[in-house]
């Protein structure tokens, strides 16, 4: 039986600025499907990934409505990922920075993220075999 | 566990957050028990320059009375036991090979950064 690995992520850029994300996204899709327990702490604009009320929209230059475009949503790609990571047996810890929820009023998280701070980073990278910050860059 | 804190993108949000986000982040964790060092790199390297001023910034009546700064921020790691060091070659290539630095900020050469990794569990570039 293979050993399920804790991994821990620190995520920094907010939606829709950085092809970062996706890249992170990617790698979270990779250790949810072995079932690893992930941790992940959203820290500065990145606890925006996670905002409930991210909505879609149409876009007119490719002549499409909301529902044709299915515009990709953060907070949609996180759901699927807990889902998905459940399915395989493990788990995804998401913790938003409070504070940096707090001073960009993206409180309305979806379920399953939780609020902490640097200590609780600290404490899901003690507890994990390895641990990846993947930061703001320029 | 004992962990590298690398900075290398420098000033960043700094105005708004009154804080670079690392060293604040640094801060923060130190306050929890981690067992944290910190290395200064490219544009990074001037945060161990006291002396800089980022007070002044207005817009129409708004006017912002705590500024960031950074140096006075490194300088309190190094009070709460976090090592600080600054990468020589950065310094050197920006032509602060002479600028005072922070005191207790140590100088290491790529070279010795290199081998310093080697002393952490784990090692975070920002």
């Amino acid at each position: 039986m293979r050993e399920r690995k804790t991994l821990t992520f620190l995520l920094m850029d907010p939606p829709y600025e950085s092809a970062r994300t996706t890249t992170a996204f990617r790698v979270l899709q990779v250790a949810a499907q072995r079932g690893y327990d992930i941790k992940v702490f959203a820290y500065e604009g990145a606890v925006a990934l996670s905002f409930a009320q991210q909505t879609a929209h149409a876009n007119a230059v490719h002549g499409r409505d909301a529902e044709t475009e299915h515009h990709p949503l953060p907070k949609d790609w996180i759901a699927a990922l807990m889902r998905d990571a459940t399915a395989n047996g493990g788990r995804i810890d998401w913790v938003n920075c409070g504070l940096c929820v707090d001073e960009r009023g993206v409180g309305a998280a979806i379920e399953g993220v939780r609020r902490g701070s640097p200590a609780d980073f600290w404490k899901l990278a003690t507890d994990s075999d390895n641990t990846l910050v993947i930061p703001t860059r320029g | 566990m004992k962990a590298l804190q690398i900075i290398e993108t420098a000033y960043r949000a700094t105005i708004e957050e009154q804080d670079d986000t690392v060293v604040w982040f640094t801060h923060a964790m130190r306050g929890a028990g981690a067992e944290l060092a910190v290395v200064l790199r490219a544009g990074a390297v001037n945060y161990a320059l006291p002396g800089q001023d980022a007070s002044g910034l207005a817009f129409g009546d708004w006017r912002q009375t705590q500024p960031p700064r950074i140096a006075g921020d490194v300088a309190a790691l190094l009070g709460r036991g976090v090592p600080v060091y600054v990468v020589t070659e950065d310094l050197r290539i920006r032509g602060l090979a002479e600028a005072p630095l922070v005191d207790g900020v140590k100088c290491i050469s790529e070279e010795q950064l290199h081998k310093l990794v080697e002393e952490y569990d784990h090692v975070w570039s920002w």
